[in-house]
């Protein structure tokens, strides 16, 4: 997907999003929900080469490569969390979107425990 | 390419904005509501579609 035609997606939906906004306000915020949803599924595709990359060079040489399906689960985490976030800032209602954060930060953290788990008895074995 | 989504959602709001004013003008505020609801159930069902193949998308992609 070239990124021209992203950038005249978000333009033109943005203009659309403005005229309508005063009138409908609903349809201005499903307008610009579907305007994020298009411009995502249309970079979602370039994400495979990144994946390729880093499932061949960096499953190398007894690096635990459970760590790396961990940092991807968070990066998508991350991606939905904020793109929900964002909406409800758009629709004006920003404590529901700090506990979509929030909700986000928690999930995080609960995948990263495997790791700090595994740091820690590292550390541990070069203690005792 | 869907980038027509977005002109139809948008054309369903210009619509949906016209009919309102017109049946207030006319003294008919119930069925002003009941257009105005009726075309955001259309658009939720549209963007809940286009929502769960992102979601769908991104959970097949991140192994979520």
């Amino acid at each position: 997907m070239n990124i021209f035609q992203i950038v005249i997606i978000g333009i033109v939906g943005v203009l659309l999003v403005l005229s309508i906004k005063e009138k409908s306000p609903e349809f201005a915020l499903g307008t610009s929900l579907i305007t994020g949803v298009i411009v995502l599924i249309a970079v979602i595709s370039q994400f495979d080469t990144i994946f390729d990359f880093l499932n061949r060079y960096l499953t190398i040489d007894g690096f635990n490569s459970d760590y790396i399906k961990i940092l991807l689960k968070i990066l998508g985490i991350a991606y939905v969390t904020q793109f929900g976030a964002e909406i409800c800032k758009d629709a004006g209602s920003v404590s529901v979107a700090s506990k979509i954060e929030l909700a986000g930060k928690v999930i995080i953290l609960s995948y990263g425990v495997p790791i700090i788990i595994s740091l820690l008895d590292t550390v541990k074995g070069i203690l005792g | 390419m869907e980038i027509d989504l977005i002109f139809k959602i948008a054309s369903i709001g210009i619509i949906v904005a016209v009919l309102n004013t017109l049946l207030k003008n006319s003294n008919r505020d119930e069925q002003a509501m009941m257009v105005t609801i009726a075309g955001l159930i259309i658009v939720l069902m549209v963007i809940t579609k286009e929502i769960s193949s992102l979601f769908s998308q991104v959970r097949n992609l991140f192994d979520l």
